[in-house]
């Protein structure tokens, strides 16, 4: 419309014009007209979308338009969705190499590393993407307004919830044999109990079928699976037992005496053990060698915790410190005074970032697993608490007598209130989340209880890690390839990634070795020639040395009865002693008659030699 | 109730499971890297373990084809993978079906050793030299029919050839003995002499091995046993002569980078020059070590990434162009000495003729699984080499990687050599040291071999006649 206008004006224009300036006007409308023209050109370039679209067949068939200029259609694809940083930051191998400072710009070196960290930036970005295939989602818990979830009670969730997961909350009433230790596999699937008067059981416990059942006729004192559920230990009164899961027992490790804590790193298959004299020993069960045997100086040791992060161990002592441990060094690579009373729990997140401490002064700690030294949280508590475990989901528990109270955000800056709260049927001895499930394992003094924790439990495993669902032919081949790529008990140390680091002081001294390195003077061999009995083991020699010694002695004995008949002094007038004091001789001699009647001719010719010499 | 809303982790087992025994298993994977500890530590593990499965899958010996005689020379079809022709020290010449390590023809060719053979560019023919004065061509069809014994053209030369080498497109051929010669394939007499490494002085120089370049068609080099290696180009004369301290017995070109010349030295080492810088101090590119003996011959890997050599000390290795060790070495207890060496087409097999008179067949990488594999298998193997890559500068990586067993009498040498070398650059530093202050200067290995070059009016950076070897007396 505004085009029209403008023509219309413009032709107003042209009429009032004298015809002198028609030359004028001419070239207007031609300028007019050539502007109309482009005008028109770029509406014929505007993409038009498609020509026409139809359904055939219950499909949609577009067709598009093609460009008379033959031009490439402009793109309407505008690439994959951005990940969200946050999420990126949870795949984050690091922050990758500075690629100034390496080589010079656009070297072949900086090239390189350039490709390498577009490589890794790329593993990233998708393993962030996979996170779409994830299939379960996290448990939670609400409740109802002026209301606390503190306040729900098992049964009350039991009645909620489906039916196969209630199942999962079931109680073991096993009064005879208290108190009990328990412990469950790494995929979560089974479930091992020792009740300290011999009590032995192993049991899936989701189908609740039982392995087998046994007393060993001894005191318990803890419980441990081993890299599947073929095997587990048991630290029983004196030595630690290995059984299978028919309760037949395995081996008898003499190395580990009174172990009061089992602790296995799956990774290393290293069993550890801490024992009633303060020992710390770390076993490689694959080859059943022990790697190192330590003492800690420290009392007893019943209060022991891995950290699932680099396989550290983390010890409480009864002086309120708790000192970390590695099969490499006979003394604590770490050592954090947490507490001025004796430590009474202690457990890592699996993550490794966070470590809480209970101690005796009523004081719950939460300390940076790898900052050592910082307190992040400390909370008081009802009374000492007597274990604490992390969650998957990075829940705490904290067992206090009978009450087991589960807290969320405890690393963040805690809460007032508990999350969940459970009276239990006797004094709570161990208690574990379940891996991989919503569900709190407690054993007490009369048995085993297991409680619905919601949001406890990683929702998504890793088959190639920990299967739930593994069959057996699986389990028996993860064992081989876990058996395979069994990490090396000296790779242990506080930072698991250092052996992807380059080794700084080693290269300098290195490069420092190789400068002081000049060819002036040969290298002084320190070389000693072997000291070597010349040809005396023959047989031959043998039998010339023996008679050798047979004419000797033959010799000595006509000597020593020539002695006997000799007057001393004209014997003494000899040639070989002439020039010896007569006194200081004699007196020899007769010592030599005294101690060595038989070999007397011999040994006198040895003091008669020293004496020259 | 006071439950607002609950959701427990309730996972049904027929999502995780299989249906039937027919089904594969189903993985579910979750790449959090919380649930993956000890990443490092354990791809460390898996590298160890994927070097030490090289070493146990490291069987490089394929089979070994019988001959009556030593084998002094062996060549490869240009295009049949299969088709190999040796000659042995007697004169006898075998066409060998190597697939089925089968003989399929066998001919007294000379009297006398066979020097060389080579095939024409079309395959159909090839040329063998040998110590009766002549040049024969024979025809693989007529071959293949089996008893043909007759040549199907025959050169007569007035002295030894030694050595052969063709055009890459023309009907022409050049042998070398006494004397350089240039043949045309349709005429009895040779075309042209070059007579460099030969005339006056110099007549000890009798050329041992010849070779054309493979993409600059032109030029050729040669080596003599006056220590010279000659460069030609057959539309002018001699081009360049370099002279090192030891002789030279055999050349090779890179077949993909072409101006890179590779020699096989009797002072134990393979060089390799780079022919655009043969004016300059830096000609000699990479000095390749490890064997304890004369090296005899050299060939390149159709990829022109590695190659090979045969020595007197009973092995061969394979070296990477761009590095000064042997990549791999190669023995068995009854191989001796090794005269001759061919890299297959397929760049998968190397081929050794030895004086025990058997060629040997070798893998060209020893842990290669030969034969059709599974994406899975396929995959494996990158995964291994990716973490051999990756992990192997670490020392128990390295260790196990660069660990080769060897012959008591390589070990022993390879030792006292080490000894030898030692105190000779010890020597020398001290010369340096007490020595007045730039008076004695450092001559980098890579010069100290070279004693000098000849080119076409321009005066080398040595002089020619002040060389010891070339002195007119």
């Amino acid at each position: 419309m505004p085009l029209l206008v403008v023509l219309l004006s413009f032709s107003v224009l042209f009429l009032l014009l004298p015809p002198s300036l028609l030359t004028l006007r001419e070239l207007l409308i031609a300028k007019m007209a050539k502007q109309q023209q482009k005008r028109q050109f770029k509406k014929s370039n505007k993409p038009q979308k498609f020509r026409k679209s139809e359904v055939k067949d219950g499909m949609q068939i577009t067709e598009f338009k093609v460009n008379q200029k033959g031009r490439a259609k402009k793109k309407r694809f505008m690439g994959r969705k951005v990940v969200p940083s946050k999420l990126l930051q949870k795949y984050s191998k690091g922050e990758g190499v500075e690629l100034k400072t390496i080589g010079r710009k656009d070297s072949c070196v900086q090239n390189k590393m350039k490709k390498k960290e577009k490589k890794i930036k790329w593993a990233e970005e998708e393993s962030a993407r996979a996170e779409i295939l994830l299939t379960e989602s996290k448990g939670q818990l609400e409740a109802e307004e002026g209301t606390y979830t503190s306040h729900i009670t098992q049964t009350e969730i039991k009645k909620a919830v489906d039916i196969t997961s209630a199942a999962k909350s079931f109680d073991l009433n096993l009064d005879q044999f208290g108190p009990y230790k328990m412990q469950f596999t790494q995929n979560g699937r089974h479930l091992l109990l020792g009740g300290r008067k011999g009590h032995l059981a192993s049991m899936d416990w989701i189908t609740k079928k039982l392995h087998y059942e046994i007393n060993v006729m001894e005191s318990i004192h803890d419980v441990c699976w081993l890299h599947t559920e073929v095997m587990m230990a048991a630290a029983q009164k004196q030595w630690v037992y290995i059984y299978d899961n028919q309760g037949i027992e395995l081996h008898c490790l003499k190395q580990m005496d009174r172990v009061l804590k089992l602790e296995f790193l799956p990774y290393h298959f290293l069993l550890c053990s801490g024992s009633e004299s303060g020992f710390l020993n770390w076993l490689d069960v694959t080859l059943g060698k022990e790697v190192l045997r330590t003492p800690t100086h420290k009392g007893r040791l019943d209060v022991m915790c891995q950290n699932p992060y680099n396989a550290v161990l983390c010890c409480g002592h009864p002086n309120g410190t708790v000192t970390m441990w590695t099969p490499n060094a006979p003394e604590p690579v770490a050592s954090i005074l947490c507490h001025p009373h004796p430590v009474r729990a202690i457990d890592i997140d699996h993550t490794g970032m966070y470590m809480a401490t209970v101690g005796v002064d009523r004081q719950m700690k939460i300390w940076d697993a790898r900052n050592l030294g910082k307190c992040l949280q400390h909370y008081t508590i009802s009374s000492g608490a007597s274990n604490v475990a992390f969650s998957q989901k990075s829940l705490l528990s904290v067992a206090i007598g009978n009450i087991v109270e589960v807290y969320r955000n405890v690393t963040l800056g805690g809460t007032d209130h508990a999350y969940m709260r459970h009276k239990a049927g006797g004094i709570i001895t161990d208690m574990q989340f379940c891996p991989y499930e919503d569900i709190l394992g407690i054993s007490t003094y009369k048995g085993y209880s297991s409680l619905i924790i919601p949001g406890s439990g990683e929702p998504n495993f890793d088959a190639l890690e920990a299967n739930p669902y593994i069959s057996i032919s699986g389990r028996k081949e993860a064992e081989v390839k876990a058996l395979l790529s069994k990490v090396p008990a000296e790779l242990i140390t506080l930072d698991p990634l250092s052996i992807g680091q380059v080794d700084i002081p080693t290269l300098k001294e290195k490069l420092e070795a190789k400068k002081a390195l000049l060819y002036v003077r040969k290298p002084k061999i320190d070389f000693t020639p072997r000291y070597r009995m010349k040809g005396k083991s023959g047989s031959s020699q043998k039998f010339k040395r023996k008679q050798k010694d047979w004419k000797l002695k033959a010799a000595s004995s006509k000597m020593i009865q020539r002695l006997k008949h000799m007057d001393p002094d004209h014997w003494l007038d000899s040639e070989a002693v002439k020039f010896y004091s007569p006194g200081l001789l004699s007196l020899l001699i007769a010592v030599n008659y005294l101690f060595f009647p038989i070999n007397f001719g011999s040994r006198l010719k040895n003091i008669v030699i020293s004496i020259t010499v | 109730m006071s439950i607002k809303s609950i959701n427990v982790l309730s996972r049904n087992p027929d999502h995780y499971m299989r249906e039937t025994k027919y089904d594969i298993h189903k993985v579910q994977r979750n790449y959090d890297p919380t649930l993956h500890p000890f990443e490092a530590s354990r791809e460390y593990k898996l590298a160890l373990n994927s070097v030490k499965l090289e070493k146990v899958f490291a069987k490089p010996f394929v089979g070994s084809l019988t001959h009556t005689e030593g084998v002094s020379a062996l060549c490869r079809h240009p295009s049949r993978l299969s088709c190999v022709f040796t000659g042995t020290v007697e004169g006898e010449l075998r066409l060998w079906d190597i697939s089925h390590k089968k003989c399929e023809w066998t001919v007294q060719a000379h009297s006398g050793q066979i020097w060389s053979i080579v095939a024409a560019p079309d395959g159909n023919s090839f040329f063998t030299v040998g110590n009766d004065k002549t040049i024969k061509k024979w025809s693989l069809d007529k071959a293949k029919e089996g008893d043909h014994d007759l040549p199907i053209d025959t050169w007569l030369s007035d002295t030894i050839v030694t050595g052969i080498s063709h055009h890459r497109h023309r009907n022409e051929f050049i042998t070398c003995g006494e004397r350089v010669l240039l043949w045309d394939a349709s005429n009895k007499a040779p075309k042209f002499s070059y007579d460099w490494s030969t005339s006056g002085d110099r007549n000890d120089a009798s050329v041992a091995s010849i070779k054309f370049n493979p993409v600059e068609t032109d030029l050729f080099a040669s080596c003599d046993y006056a220590n010279n290696i000659v460069l030609y180009d057959t539309r002018a004369k001699e081009v360049k002569k370099l002279k090192m301290t030891l002789r030279i017995n055999a050349l090779a070109w890179n077949p993909m980078e072409a101006f890179i010349l590779t020699a096989a030295s009797e002072d134990y080492n393979a060089y390799s020059y780079d022919i655009r810088k043969l004016n300059t101090p830096d000609q000699v590119v990479n000095i390749h070590k490890g064997h304890t003996a004369a090296v005899l011959d050299v060939d390149y890997s159709p990829t022109g990434r590695e190659f090979c050599t045969a020595s007197y000390d009973k092995s061969i290795r394979i070296f990477r162009t761009e590095e000064a060790h042997s990549r791999d070495v190669y023995h068995t207890k009854r191989m001796f000495k090794v005269s001759c060496v061919l890299w297959s087409g397929d760049n998968k097999f190397i081929l050794s003729g030895s004086s025990d008179h058997n060629v040997r067949l070798w893998k060209s990488k020893s842990n290669e699984k030969m034969g059709i594999m599974r994406a899975r298998e396929r995959s494996a193997i990158n995964y291994a080499e990716e973490l051999k890559r990756k992990y192997g500068h670490f020392p128990a990586v390295r260790r196990i990687a660069r660990h080769r067993h060897l012959p008591k009498h390589i070990y022993n040498a390879k030792n006292e050599q080490q000894i030898m070398r030692e105190s000779r650059a010890r020597k020398d530093a001290n010369r340096l040291k007490y020595s007045t202050p730039g008076k004695k200067v450092h001559i980098p290995a890579r010069q100290k071999v070279v004693v000098g070059l000849q080119d076409d009016g321009v005066v080398g950076f040595q002089d020619m006649d002040n060389m010891p070897g070339t002195s007119t007396n």
